[in-house]
Protein backbone atom coordinates (compact mmCIF):
# COMPACT_ATOMS: atom_id res chain seq x y z
CA UNK A 1 0.00 0.00 0.00
CA UNK A 2 2.78 2.41 0.96
CA UNK A 3 4.59 1.51 -2.26
CA UNK A 4 1.46 2.15 -4.33
CA UNK A 5 1.14 5.52 -2.59
CA UNK A 6 4.70 6.64 -3.40
CA UNK A 7 4.75 5.17 -6.92
CA UNK A 8 1.32 6.19 -8.23
CA UNK A 9 -1.04 8.12 -5.94
CA UNK A 10 1.36 10.83 -4.76
CA UNK A 11 2.81 11.74 -8.23
CA UNK A 12 -0.69 11.81 -9.74
CA UNK A 13 -1.96 14.08 -6.94
CA UNK A 14 0.97 16.46 -7.42
CA UNK A 15 0.34 16.51 -11.18
CA UNK A 16 -3.36 17.27 -10.72
CA UNK A 17 -2.52 20.09 -8.28
CA UNK A 18 0.00 21.56 -10.75
CA UNK A 19 -2.57 21.41 -13.56
CA UNK A 20 -5.13 23.15 -11.32
CA UNK A 21 -2.50 25.78 -10.50
CA UNK A 22 -2.46 26.65 -14.22
CA UNK A 23 -6.12 26.12 -15.12
CA UNK A 24 -7.84 27.98 -12.26
CA UNK A 25 -5.91 31.26 -12.70
CA UNK A 26 -6.44 30.85 -16.46
CA UNK A 27 -10.23 30.67 -16.07
CA UNK A 28 -10.16 33.70 -13.77
CA UNK A 29 -8.03 35.50 -16.36
CA UNK A 30 -10.58 34.61 -19.06
CA UNK A 31 -13.39 36.08 -16.93
CA UNK A 32 -11.50 39.30 -16.31
CA UNK A 33 -10.31 39.49 -19.91
CA UNK A 34 -13.95 40.00 -20.93
CA UNK A 35 -14.16 42.76 -18.30
CA UNK A 36 -10.90 44.34 -19.49
CA UNK A 37 -12.11 44.20 -23.08
CA UNK A 38 -15.33 46.03 -22.24
CA UNK A 39 -13.51 48.62 -20.12
CA UNK A 40 -10.76 49.29 -22.68
CA UNK A 41 -13.17 49.58 -25.60
CA UNK A 42 -15.40 51.83 -23.46
CA UNK A 43 -12.43 54.07 -22.66
CA UNK A 44 -11.50 54.26 -26.36
CA UNK A 45 -15.08 55.27 -27.18
CA UNK A 46 -15.34 57.76 -24.24
CA UNK A 47 -17.82 55.63 -22.32
CA UNK A 48 -17.60 54.14 -18.84
CA UNK A 49 -18.25 50.49 -19.56
CA UNK A 50 -19.71 48.16 -16.89
CA UNK A 51 -20.16 50.17 -13.67
CA UNK A 52 -23.21 48.67 -11.93
CA UNK A 53 -22.28 45.27 -10.45
CA UNK A 54 -19.73 45.80 -7.67
CA UNK A 55 -17.24 48.68 -7.42
CA UNK A 56 -16.31 49.86 -10.95
CA UNK A 57 -18.33 46.91 -12.25
CA UNK A 58 -15.65 44.48 -11.06
CA UNK A 59 -18.16 41.71 -10.35
CA UNK A 60 -19.69 41.94 -13.84
CA UNK A 61 -17.93 38.77 -15.20
CA UNK A 62 -19.28 36.74 -12.26
CA UNK A 63 -22.80 38.05 -12.87
CA UNK A 64 -22.50 37.17 -16.58
CA UNK A 65 -21.26 33.69 -15.70
CA UNK A 66 -24.15 33.14 -13.27
CA UNK A 67 -26.63 34.36 -15.87
CA UNK A 68 -25.33 31.88 -18.47
CA UNK A 69 -25.24 29.09 -15.90
CA UNK A 70 -28.90 29.31 -14.87
CA UNK A 71 -30.30 29.63 -18.40
CA UNK A 72 -31.91 26.72 -20.21
CA UNK A 73 -29.90 24.68 -22.70
CA UNK A 74 -31.89 24.59 -25.92
CA UNK A 75 -31.14 21.84 -28.43
CA UNK A 76 -32.73 22.69 -31.79
CA UNK A 77 -34.97 20.20 -33.58
CA UNK A 78 -33.12 18.25 -36.21
CA UNK A 79 -29.79 18.97 -34.58
CA UNK A 80 -27.33 16.11 -34.34
CA UNK A 81 -27.39 15.90 -30.53
CA UNK A 82 -24.08 14.19 -29.77
CA UNK A 83 -22.02 16.30 -32.18
CA UNK A 84 -23.93 19.41 -31.11
CA UNK A 85 -22.93 18.94 -27.47
CA UNK A 86 -19.44 17.67 -28.30
CA UNK A 87 -18.46 20.77 -30.30
CA UNK A 88 -18.32 23.36 -27.45
CA UNK A 89 -16.49 20.87 -25.22
CA UNK A 90 -13.83 20.30 -27.91
CA UNK A 91 -13.35 24.05 -28.35
CA UNK A 92 -12.97 24.56 -24.61
CA UNK A 93 -10.67 21.59 -23.98
CA UNK A 94 -8.39 22.50 -26.91
CA UNK A 95 -8.04 26.02 -25.50
CA UNK A 96 -6.88 24.53 -22.18
CA UNK A 97 -4.53 21.69 -23.20
CA UNK A 98 -2.15 24.00 -25.09
CA UNK A 99 -1.03 25.40 -21.72
CA UNK A 100 0.68 22.11 -20.89
CA UNK A 101 3.85 23.14 -22.75
CA UNK A 102 4.00 26.90 -22.04
CA UNK A 103 7.07 27.59 -19.85
CA UNK A 104 6.33 30.12 -17.08
CA UNK A 105 9.91 30.26 -15.88
CA UNK A 106 13.15 28.27 -15.83
CA UNK A 107 11.83 24.72 -15.24
CA UNK A 108 8.30 25.97 -14.49
CA UNK A 109 6.41 23.99 -17.13
CA UNK A 110 3.86 21.19 -16.90
CA UNK A 111 5.36 19.08 -19.71
CA UNK A 112 8.85 19.97 -20.92
CA UNK A 113 8.61 18.03 -24.19
CA UNK A 114 11.07 18.24 -27.07
CA UNK A 115 8.38 18.91 -29.68
CA UNK A 116 6.60 21.68 -27.73
CA UNK A 117 6.21 23.99 -30.70
CA UNK A 118 4.75 21.22 -32.86
CA UNK A 119 2.37 20.33 -30.04
CA UNK A 120 1.09 23.91 -29.87
CA UNK A 121 0.77 24.01 -33.66
CA UNK A 122 -1.18 20.74 -33.59
CA UNK A 123 -3.52 22.04 -30.87
CA UNK A 124 -4.20 25.28 -32.72
CA UNK A 125 -4.81 23.44 -35.99
CA UNK A 126 -7.43 21.31 -34.22
CA UNK A 127 -9.36 24.39 -33.10
CA UNK A 128 -11.25 24.38 -36.38
CA UNK A 129 -13.08 21.15 -35.41
CA UNK A 130 -15.13 22.70 -32.62
CA UNK A 131 -16.43 25.34 -34.99
CA UNK A 132 -17.11 23.16 -38.03
CA UNK A 133 -18.84 20.50 -35.91
CA UNK A 134 -20.98 23.16 -34.23
CA UNK A 135 -21.97 24.63 -37.58
CA UNK A 136 -22.88 21.30 -39.09
CA UNK A 137 -24.70 19.84 -36.07
CA UNK A 138 -26.87 22.95 -35.51
CA UNK A 139 -28.91 22.20 -38.65
CA UNK A 140 -29.04 25.91 -39.43
CA UNK A 141 -27.90 27.74 -42.56
CA UNK A 142 -26.37 30.68 -40.71
CA UNK A 143 -24.37 28.42 -38.44
CA UNK A 144 -23.22 26.28 -41.37
CA UNK A 145 -22.11 29.29 -43.43
CA UNK A 146 -20.18 30.59 -40.42
CA UNK A 147 -18.49 27.21 -39.99
CA UNK A 148 -17.52 27.01 -43.68
CA UNK A 149 -15.99 30.49 -43.63
CA UNK A 150 -14.19 29.75 -40.43
CA UNK A 151 -12.61 26.50 -41.55
CA UNK A 152 -11.33 28.03 -44.79
CA UNK A 153 -9.97 31.01 -42.87
CA UNK A 154 -8.24 29.04 -40.13
CA UNK A 155 -6.67 26.54 -42.54
CA UNK A 156 -5.34 29.41 -44.70
CA UNK A 157 -3.76 31.37 -41.86
CA UNK A 158 -2.26 28.29 -40.22
CA UNK A 159 0.14 27.96 -43.16
CA UNK A 160 1.50 31.47 -42.60
CA UNK A 161 1.74 30.83 -38.84
CA UNK A 162 3.64 27.60 -39.49
CA UNK A 163 6.18 29.30 -41.78
CA UNK A 164 6.71 32.16 -39.31
CA UNK A 165 7.26 29.67 -36.48
CA UNK A 166 9.83 27.78 -38.62
CA UNK A 167 11.83 31.02 -39.02
CA UNK A 168 12.01 31.31 -35.22
CA UNK A 169 12.81 27.60 -34.85
CA UNK A 170 15.83 27.63 -37.13
CA UNK A 171 17.15 30.69 -35.30
CA UNK A 172 16.79 28.96 -31.93
CA UNK A 173 17.77 25.51 -33.20
CA UNK A 174 15.20 23.67 -31.09
CA UNK A 175 11.53 22.70 -30.95
CA UNK A 176 11.50 22.94 -27.16
CA UNK A 177 9.82 26.14 -25.92
CA UNK A 178 12.11 26.49 -22.88
CA UNK A 179 15.13 26.12 -25.19
CA UNK A 180 13.71 28.83 -27.48
CA UNK A 181 13.49 31.23 -24.52
CA UNK A 182 17.03 30.34 -23.42
CA UNK A 183 18.25 30.94 -26.98
CA UNK A 184 16.75 34.44 -26.79
CA UNK A 185 18.83 35.03 -23.67
CA UNK A 186 21.91 34.58 -25.89
CA UNK A 187 20.69 36.10 -29.17
CA UNK A 188 18.45 38.85 -27.86
CA UNK A 189 14.67 38.77 -28.30
CA UNK A 190 13.51 37.55 -31.67
CA UNK A 191 11.13 40.49 -31.97
CA UNK A 192 14.22 42.51 -32.93
CA UNK A 193 15.67 39.93 -35.34
CA UNK A 194 12.35 38.92 -36.86
CA UNK A 195 10.42 42.17 -36.50
CA UNK A 196 8.47 41.86 -39.82
CA UNK A 197 7.52 38.30 -38.89
CA UNK A 198 6.37 39.50 -35.46
CA UNK A 199 3.96 41.91 -37.14
CA UNK A 200 2.71 39.20 -39.55
CA UNK A 201 2.32 36.81 -36.61
CA UNK A 202 0.11 39.33 -34.80
CA UNK A 203 -2.10 39.58 -37.90
CA UNK A 204 -2.21 35.80 -38.33
CA UNK A 205 -3.19 35.08 -34.71
CA UNK A 206 -6.04 37.58 -35.01
CA UNK A 207 -7.33 35.51 -37.93
CA UNK A 208 -6.59 32.18 -36.24
CA UNK A 209 -8.64 33.10 -33.15
CA UNK A 210 -11.46 34.58 -35.30
CA UNK A 211 -11.04 37.99 -33.74
CA UNK A 212 -11.64 41.43 -35.21
CA UNK A 213 -10.99 42.49 -37.93
CA UNK A 214 -11.18 38.87 -39.18
CA UNK A 215 -14.26 37.76 -37.22
CA UNK A 216 -16.15 36.67 -40.33
CA UNK A 217 -17.25 33.33 -38.82
CA UNK A 218 -19.44 35.28 -36.38
CA UNK A 219 -20.17 38.24 -38.59
CA UNK A 220 -23.35 39.43 -36.84
CA UNK A 221 -24.37 41.71 -39.69
CA UNK A 222 -24.60 38.96 -42.30
CA UNK A 223 -24.73 35.70 -40.33
CA UNK A 224 -26.62 36.65 -37.13
CA UNK A 225 -23.68 35.36 -35.07
CA UNK A 226 -22.41 32.54 -37.25
CA UNK A 227 -21.51 29.12 -35.96
CA UNK A 228 -22.78 29.61 -32.39
CA UNK A 229 -26.20 31.05 -33.25
CA UNK A 230 -28.11 27.98 -32.01
CA UNK A 231 -26.18 27.65 -28.74
CA UNK A 232 -27.49 28.87 -25.41
CA UNK A 233 -26.58 28.72 -21.73
CA UNK A 234 -23.48 26.68 -20.80
CA UNK A 235 -22.87 25.37 -24.32
CA UNK A 236 -22.55 28.99 -25.48
CA UNK A 237 -20.46 29.81 -22.41
CA UNK A 238 -17.99 27.07 -23.34
CA UNK A 239 -17.53 28.56 -26.83
CA UNK A 240 -17.10 31.99 -25.30
CA UNK A 241 -14.57 30.80 -22.71
CA UNK A 242 -12.77 28.80 -25.39
CA UNK A 243 -12.43 31.83 -27.66
CA UNK A 244 -10.97 34.00 -24.89
CA UNK A 245 -8.73 31.24 -23.53
CA UNK A 246 -7.44 30.80 -27.09
CA UNK A 247 -6.63 34.51 -27.25
CA UNK A 248 -4.58 34.21 -24.06
CA UNK A 249 -2.86 31.07 -25.36
CA UNK A 250 -1.94 32.76 -28.64
CA UNK A 251 -0.61 35.77 -26.70
CA UNK A 252 1.49 33.41 -24.59
CA UNK A 253 2.89 31.75 -27.74
CA UNK A 254 3.76 35.18 -29.16
CA UNK A 255 5.47 36.13 -25.89
CA UNK A 256 7.51 32.93 -25.81
CA UNK A 257 8.52 32.96 -29.48
CA UNK A 258 9.23 36.67 -29.94
CA UNK A 259 9.22 38.54 -26.62
CA UNK A 260 11.61 36.37 -24.64
CA UNK A 261 9.11 34.47 -22.47
CA UNK A 262 10.05 34.82 -18.79
CA UNK A 263 13.19 36.93 -19.48
CA UNK A 264 13.34 40.56 -18.27
CA UNK A 265 13.93 43.12 -21.05
CA UNK A 266 17.36 44.09 -19.71
CA UNK A 267 19.60 42.06 -17.43
CA UNK A 268 19.95 44.82 -14.78
CA UNK A 269 18.94 44.91 -11.15
CA UNK A 270 15.44 46.38 -10.70
CA UNK A 271 14.20 44.40 -13.71
CA UNK A 272 15.75 41.07 -12.70
CA UNK A 273 14.14 41.39 -9.23
CA UNK A 274 10.70 40.80 -10.78
CA UNK A 275 10.09 37.02 -11.00
CA UNK A 276 10.01 35.38 -14.46
CA UNK A 277 6.35 34.29 -14.48
CA UNK A 278 5.32 37.90 -13.82
CA UNK A 279 7.29 39.06 -16.86
CA UNK A 280 5.52 36.45 -18.97
CA UNK A 281 2.14 37.62 -17.67
CA UNK A 282 3.01 41.27 -18.41
CA UNK A 283 3.99 40.34 -21.97
CA UNK A 284 0.80 38.32 -22.43
CA UNK A 285 -1.22 41.36 -21.26
CA UNK A 286 0.61 43.54 -23.78
CA UNK A 287 -0.31 41.26 -26.69
CA UNK A 288 -3.89 40.93 -25.38
CA UNK A 289 -4.14 44.72 -25.40
CA UNK A 290 -3.25 44.64 -29.11
CA UNK A 291 -6.10 42.15 -29.66
CA UNK A 292 -8.61 44.50 -28.01
CA UNK A 293 -7.09 47.61 -29.57
CA UNK A 294 -7.54 46.06 -33.05
CA UNK A 295 -11.17 45.30 -32.23
CA UNK A 296 -11.87 48.89 -31.19
CA UNK A 297 -10.04 50.39 -34.19
CA UNK A 298 -10.42 48.34 -37.35
CA UNK A 299 -13.45 47.64 -39.54
CA UNK A 300 -14.21 44.05 -40.54
CA UNK A 301 -12.52 42.66 -43.67
CA UNK A 302 -14.54 41.48 -46.64
CA UNK A 303 -14.19 37.75 -47.24
CA UNK A 304 -12.21 37.95 -50.50
CA UNK A 305 -9.90 40.55 -48.92
CA UNK A 306 -9.30 38.19 -46.01
CA UNK A 307 -8.34 35.33 -48.34
CA UNK A 308 -6.17 37.62 -50.45
CA UNK A 309 -4.29 38.81 -47.35
CA UNK A 310 -3.68 35.26 -46.16
CA UNK A 311 -2.55 33.68 -49.41
CA UNK A 312 -1.04 36.53 -51.41
CA UNK A 313 0.57 38.66 -48.70
CA UNK A 314 1.30 36.68 -45.53
CA UNK A 315 2.30 33.42 -47.23
CA UNK A 316 4.86 34.80 -49.76
CA UNK A 317 6.35 37.21 -47.20
CA UNK A 318 6.80 34.56 -44.53
CA UNK A 319 8.22 32.09 -47.09
CA UNK A 320 10.75 34.68 -48.33
CA UNK A 321 11.74 35.49 -44.75
CA UNK A 322 12.17 31.80 -44.00
CA UNK A 323 14.62 31.41 -46.92
CA UNK A 324 16.46 34.55 -45.78
CA UNK A 325 16.69 33.31 -42.18
CA UNK A 326 17.92 29.90 -43.30
CA UNK A 327 20.58 31.59 -45.47
CA UNK A 328 21.77 33.78 -42.62
CA UNK A 329 21.88 30.86 -40.17
CA UNK A 330 23.97 28.81 -42.62
CA UNK A 331 26.26 31.69 -43.66
CA UNK A 332 27.05 33.12 -40.22
CA UNK A 333 27.88 30.85 -37.29
CA UNK A 334 25.44 31.88 -34.56
CA UNK A 335 26.06 31.01 -30.91
CA UNK A 336 23.96 28.14 -29.55
CA UNK A 337 23.18 28.09 -25.80
CA UNK B 1 0.89 -4.80 -15.89
CA UNK B 2 2.45 -1.36 -15.94
CA UNK B 3 0.39 1.77 -16.45
CA UNK B 4 2.11 2.45 -19.77
CA UNK B 5 1.14 -0.96 -21.16
CA UNK B 6 -2.43 -0.44 -19.96
CA UNK B 7 -2.64 2.93 -21.73
CA UNK B 8 -1.13 1.35 -24.86
CA UNK B 9 -3.81 -1.34 -24.97
CA UNK B 10 -6.56 1.20 -24.31
CA UNK B 11 -5.34 3.33 -27.23
CA UNK B 12 -5.06 0.27 -29.46
CA UNK B 13 -8.57 -0.92 -28.59
CA UNK B 14 -10.13 2.51 -29.16
CA UNK B 15 -8.21 2.84 -32.44
CA UNK B 16 -9.56 -0.48 -33.73
CA UNK B 17 -13.10 0.20 -32.47
CA UNK B 18 -13.18 3.63 -34.12
CA UNK B 19 -11.72 2.17 -37.32
CA UNK B 20 -14.62 -0.30 -37.36
CA UNK B 21 -17.07 2.53 -36.72
CA UNK B 22 -15.67 4.43 -39.75
CA UNK B 23 -17.23 1.82 -42.02
CA UNK B 24 -20.14 0.92 -39.74
CA UNK B 25 -21.49 4.42 -38.99
CA UNK B 26 -24.66 5.30 -40.90
CA UNK B 27 -23.89 9.00 -41.19
CA UNK B 28 -20.78 9.81 -43.31
CA UNK B 29 -19.93 12.83 -41.12
CA UNK B 30 -19.80 10.50 -38.12
CA UNK B 31 -17.50 8.24 -40.15
CA UNK B 32 -15.04 11.09 -40.67
CA UNK B 33 -15.21 11.99 -36.97
CA UNK B 34 -14.44 8.38 -36.04
CA UNK B 35 -11.54 8.45 -38.51
CA UNK B 36 -10.17 11.47 -36.64
CA UNK B 37 -10.52 9.62 -33.32
CA UNK B 38 -8.59 6.73 -34.88
CA UNK B 39 -5.77 9.10 -35.97
CA UNK B 40 -5.61 10.48 -32.44
CA UNK B 41 -5.18 7.07 -30.89
CA UNK B 42 -2.47 6.24 -33.42
CA UNK B 43 -0.70 9.48 -32.43
CA UNK B 44 -0.99 8.49 -28.76
CA UNK B 45 0.62 5.12 -29.54
CA UNK B 46 3.46 6.88 -31.39
CA UNK B 47 4.10 8.99 -28.28
CA UNK B 48 4.21 5.88 -26.09
CA UNK B 49 6.86 4.19 -28.27
CA UNK B 50 8.95 7.38 -28.16
CA UNK B 51 8.27 8.68 -31.68
CA UNK B 52 6.94 12.06 -30.54
CA UNK B 53 7.86 13.87 -33.78
CA UNK B 54 5.84 11.42 -35.89
CA UNK B 55 2.92 11.71 -33.45
CA UNK B 56 2.80 15.51 -33.75
CA UNK B 57 3.18 15.41 -37.54
CA UNK B 58 0.35 12.89 -37.74
CA UNK B 59 -1.91 15.24 -35.79
CA UNK B 60 -0.84 18.40 -37.67
CA UNK B 61 -0.99 16.96 -41.19
CA UNK B 62 -3.72 14.33 -41.08
CA UNK B 63 -6.05 15.56 -38.36
CA UNK B 64 -5.40 19.30 -38.74
CA UNK B 65 -5.45 19.51 -42.53
CA UNK B 66 -6.44 16.38 -44.49
CA UNK B 67 -9.36 15.35 -42.27
CA UNK B 68 -10.66 18.94 -42.21
CA UNK B 69 -10.91 18.83 -45.99
CA UNK B 70 -12.58 15.39 -45.79
CA UNK B 71 -15.10 16.76 -43.33
CA UNK B 72 -15.61 19.82 -45.49
CA UNK B 73 -16.42 17.76 -48.59
CA UNK B 74 -18.60 15.20 -46.80
CA UNK B 75 -20.66 17.93 -45.12
CA UNK B 76 -21.24 19.70 -48.42
CA UNK B 77 -22.43 16.54 -50.20
CA UNK B 78 -26.14 15.88 -50.26
CA UNK B 79 -26.15 12.16 -49.55
CA UNK B 80 -29.21 9.96 -49.58
CA UNK B 81 -28.55 7.69 -46.59
CA UNK B 82 -31.25 5.16 -47.49
CA UNK B 83 -29.92 4.57 -51.00
CA UNK B 84 -26.41 4.28 -49.57
CA UNK B 85 -27.46 1.23 -47.53
CA UNK B 86 -29.11 -0.51 -50.52
CA UNK B 87 -27.20 -3.36 -52.13
CA UNK B 88 -25.02 -3.85 -49.09
CA UNK B 89 -25.41 -7.63 -49.35
CA UNK B 90 -24.64 -7.63 -53.10
CA UNK B 91 -21.23 -6.09 -52.51
CA UNK B 92 -20.50 -8.19 -49.43
CA UNK B 93 -18.68 -11.12 -51.19
CA UNK B 94 -16.30 -8.80 -53.10
CA UNK B 95 -15.72 -6.68 -50.00
CA UNK B 96 -15.05 -9.73 -47.87
CA UNK B 97 -12.58 -11.07 -50.47
CA UNK B 98 -10.62 -7.78 -50.50
CA UNK B 99 -10.68 -7.72 -46.69
CA UNK B 100 -9.35 -11.29 -46.44
CA UNK B 101 -6.54 -10.58 -48.93
CA UNK B 102 -5.52 -7.48 -46.97
CA UNK B 103 -5.63 -9.38 -43.68
CA UNK B 104 -3.51 -12.19 -45.14
CA UNK B 105 -0.95 -9.66 -46.37
CA UNK B 106 -0.82 -8.00 -42.96
CA UNK B 107 -0.33 -11.33 -41.21
CA UNK B 108 2.42 -12.31 -43.68
CA UNK B 109 4.23 -9.00 -43.19
CA UNK B 110 3.74 -9.07 -39.43
CA UNK B 111 5.09 -12.59 -38.93
CA UNK B 112 8.11 -12.21 -41.23
CA UNK B 113 9.07 -8.75 -39.98
CA UNK B 114 12.84 -8.27 -39.83
CA UNK B 115 14.49 -4.95 -39.07
CA UNK B 116 17.15 -3.74 -41.47
CA UNK B 117 20.58 -2.98 -40.04
CA UNK B 118 20.42 0.56 -38.62
CA UNK B 119 21.91 3.07 -41.03
CA UNK B 120 25.39 4.42 -40.22
CA UNK B 121 23.91 7.93 -40.08
CA UNK B 122 21.45 6.85 -37.39
CA UNK B 123 24.25 5.21 -35.43
CA UNK B 124 26.12 8.52 -35.22
CA UNK B 125 23.08 10.41 -33.97
CA UNK B 126 22.39 7.98 -31.14
CA UNK B 127 21.20 9.91 -28.08
CA UNK B 128 19.71 12.83 -30.02
CA UNK B 129 15.98 13.51 -29.83
CA UNK B 130 14.10 11.99 -32.73
CA UNK B 131 13.46 15.31 -34.51
CA UNK B 132 17.21 15.78 -34.99
CA UNK B 133 17.78 12.10 -35.79
CA UNK B 134 15.06 12.14 -38.45
CA UNK B 135 16.34 15.41 -39.89
CA UNK B 136 19.95 14.30 -40.19
CA UNK B 137 18.78 11.01 -41.70
CA UNK B 138 16.47 12.57 -44.30
CA UNK B 139 18.73 15.45 -45.32
CA UNK B 140 21.93 13.43 -45.70
CA UNK B 141 21.46 9.77 -46.59
CA UNK B 142 18.10 10.12 -48.35
CA UNK B 143 18.58 13.61 -49.67
CA UNK B 144 17.84 12.75 -53.32
CA UNK B 145 14.69 10.77 -52.54
CA UNK B 146 13.52 13.61 -50.33
CA UNK B 147 14.04 16.15 -53.12
CA UNK B 148 12.22 13.94 -55.64
CA UNK B 149 9.25 13.62 -53.24
CA UNK B 150 9.20 17.41 -52.97
CA UNK B 151 9.23 17.78 -56.77
CA UNK B 152 6.34 15.32 -57.15
CA UNK B 153 4.33 17.35 -54.66
CA UNK B 154 5.15 20.55 -56.56
CA UNK B 155 3.94 18.98 -59.82
CA UNK B 156 0.76 17.88 -58.05
CA UNK B 157 0.14 21.43 -56.79
CA UNK B 158 0.65 22.93 -60.24
CA UNK B 159 -1.58 20.24 -61.76
CA UNK B 160 -4.40 20.95 -59.30
CA UNK B 161 -4.19 24.68 -60.02
CA UNK B 162 -4.08 24.13 -63.80
CA UNK B 163 -7.15 21.87 -63.63
CA UNK B 164 -9.29 24.21 -61.54
CA UNK B 165 -8.22 27.66 -62.77
CA UNK B 166 -10.81 29.31 -64.99
CA UNK B 167 -10.30 32.71 -66.54
CA UNK B 168 -13.63 34.52 -66.41
CA UNK B 169 -13.96 37.79 -68.24
CA UNK B 170 -17.07 39.43 -66.81
CA UNK B 171 -15.91 39.39 -63.20
CA UNK B 172 -15.07 42.61 -61.38
CA UNK B 173 -11.93 42.14 -59.34
CA UNK B 174 -10.34 44.36 -56.76
CA UNK B 175 -6.96 45.66 -57.96
CA UNK B 176 -5.32 47.14 -54.89
CA UNK B 177 -2.40 48.73 -56.78
CA UNK B 178 -4.80 50.52 -59.13
CA UNK B 179 -6.93 51.71 -56.22
CA UNK B 180 -3.91 53.12 -54.42
CA UNK B 181 -2.60 54.90 -57.52
CA UNK B 182 -5.88 56.62 -58.33
CA UNK B 183 -5.80 60.41 -57.99
CA UNK B 184 -8.86 62.54 -57.19
CA UNK B 185 -8.33 64.57 -60.38
CA UNK B 186 -8.76 61.48 -62.57
CA UNK B 187 -11.87 60.14 -60.93
CA UNK B 188 -13.89 63.02 -59.47
CA UNK B 189 -15.30 65.92 -61.51
CA UNK B 190 -17.13 68.77 -59.90
CA UNK B 191 -20.31 69.59 -61.79
CA UNK B 192 -22.17 72.81 -61.19
CA UNK B 193 -25.84 72.04 -61.73
CA UNK B 194 -28.10 74.92 -62.63
CA UNK B 195 -31.24 75.30 -60.53
CA UNK B 196 -34.30 73.82 -62.19
CA UNK B 197 -32.34 71.60 -64.60
CA UNK B 198 -30.94 68.10 -64.31
CA UNK B 199 -27.37 67.05 -64.92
Amino acid sequence: MAELFTSTIWPVTVLVLRILLVVVPLLLAVAYLTYAERKIIAAMQLRQGPMVVGPYGLLQPLADGLKLFVKETVIPTGANKVVFLLAPMITFILALIGWAVIPFGEGLVLADINVGVLYLFAVSSLGVYGIIMAGWASNSRYAFLGALRSSAQMVSYEIAIGLIIISVLISAGSLNLSAIVRAQEVHGWYVFWHFPMFMLFLVAILAETNRHPFDLPEDEASLVTGYNVEYSSMTFALFFLGEYANMILMSAITSVLFLGGWLPPLDIWPLTAIPGPLWLILKICLVLFVFIWARATLPRYRYDQLMRLGWKVLLPLSLAWLVLTAGVVVAFPIPRP
Amino acid sequence: MTAELFVWWMLALVAIASAVMVIAAKNPVHSVLFLILCFFNAAGMFVLIGAEFLAMILVVVYVGAVAVLFLFVVMMLDINFVRLREGFLNYLPVGALVGIVLLAELVLVGTSWALREPSPVLATVEGLDNTRALGSFLYTEHFVVFQIAGLILLVAIIGAIALTLRQRVAVKRQDIARQVHRRPAETVTLVRVETGKGV
